[in-house]
């Protein structure tokens, strides 16, 4: 049986606003389906992990073949809410822990 | 060895200092090593203060200029009285006539072609061999990508998709740069590389569009700006007296 990887994406979100989860996975969503449509949608078993209103960080699973199409779709969100907004893509890891510790060791440097 | 990442085509406003060095701080945090700021005419005084912002904020600046001529004839003279007053030379390839001389001209450093209108897209293979026998470079604005939907997008896409495969196929070089003035417009340059995979620039052809081919096309203009460049491949070594 092939083993399908996961990948977990720390993401922040550059905007004056706030936003709540629904918001933001619905801007995911759409961004998803506008580039690589529905059937592409459904190949990226996307998942939010946690989301944080205060510091705009979010954390994001994905499968490891539709990193890049996440990456993309991430990229090319410019509005939610109709307000200029830009997600940045912070790190990329295979696990929760290790995520977390990449994104501390970021913070320190 | 780590990446430079580079943009060479940052169009913010340098009359506004203060709204550039927010733009330039935003650079740097975002990844980049490198910045190119197209300026309208040679501004010695202006080049200095941004090339100062830029020292500050520990990036790498490169001056450059975007020419958009209506005839050869006009490229020509353009050219002739601005090389050497800028590191980049990019032109924007507007009339088919125009892009031809560009691509076949050794002085032209970037090809760059109107996105919106599609009908205006000139990169052909005729174009390509052109461009790949003089070493200039096709460069790919991702501002339209991030600013048009739909229909309008869908096309893009397409011609986008048409112009890298010519390239790729003629090895052009081919850079991607943001070509945004808006603050919030601005993404990593792992971002500008996961939408070049939009049209098929994938990979690490990408991450080389990002990176390495804008940084070597700097090293090589500055080589060659430099007091010490004959011709390529002579340079000065040593001045000397005939004993």
């Amino acid at each position: 049986m092939k083993i399908m990887k996961r990948r977990y994406l720390a993401v922040s979100i550059d905007s004056h606003e706030t936003y709540n989860s629904h918001e933001f996975t619905d801007a995911v969503w759409g961004a998803v389906s506008k580039l690589f449509g529905e059937y592409g949608a459904s190949q990226a078993g996307l998942n939010l992990i946690h989301y944080d209103e205060t510091k705009k960080l979010v954390v994001m699973r994905t499968w490891h073949k539709t990193l890049e199409m996440i990456r993309t779709a991430i990229a090319s969100i410019t509005q939610i809410r109709s307000k200029p907004v830009a997600l940045h893509v912070l790190a990329v890891s295979g696990t929760i822990k290790a995520l977390y510790r990449k994104l501390e060791k970021q913070s320190v440097s | 060895m780590k990446r430079v990442y580079a943009d060479l085509h940052l169009c913010a406003d340098c009359d506004r200092m203060e709204q550039f060095s927010r733009v330039v701080e935003k650079a740097s945090k975002l990844g980049y090593g490198l910045i190119a700021v197209p300026f309208r005419k040679s501004f010695e005084e202006q080049i200095r203060h941004v090339r100062e912002t830029c020292e500050k904020a520990d990036v790498d600046f490169a001056s450059r200029v975007n020419l958009r001529p209506r005839t050869p004839e006009e490229l020509i003279s353009s050219l002739r009285k601005l090389r050497r007053r800028f590191e980049i030379v990019a032109v924007m390839c507007e009339s088919k006539g125009v892009a031809r001389q560009a691509a076949k001209d050794r002085r032209v450093d970037l090809l760059n072609f109107p996105q919106p209108d599609f009908r205006r897209s000139f990169f052909d293979a005729a174009e390509a061999e052109l461009a790949s026998n003089c070493l200039a470079s096709l460069e790919v604005d991702v501002k339209p990508l991030l600013t048009l939907e739909g229909p309008a997008r869908i096309r893009l896409i397409s011609s986008l998709r048409r112009e890298v495969a010519t390239a790729r196929e003629f090895h052009v070089p081919i850079v991607i740069s943001s070509g945004i003035s808006d603050e919030m417009l601005m993404r990593k340059p792992r971002e500008l590389a996961a939408l070049a995979s939009l049209f098929d620039l994938s990979g690490v052809y990408s991450l080389e569009a990002v990176s390495k081919n804008p940084v070597a096309l700097v090293k090589r203009n500055r080589e060659k700006l430099g007091s010490k460049f004959v011709a390529p491949g002579i340079r000065v070594i040593r001045r000397g007296k005939d004993s």
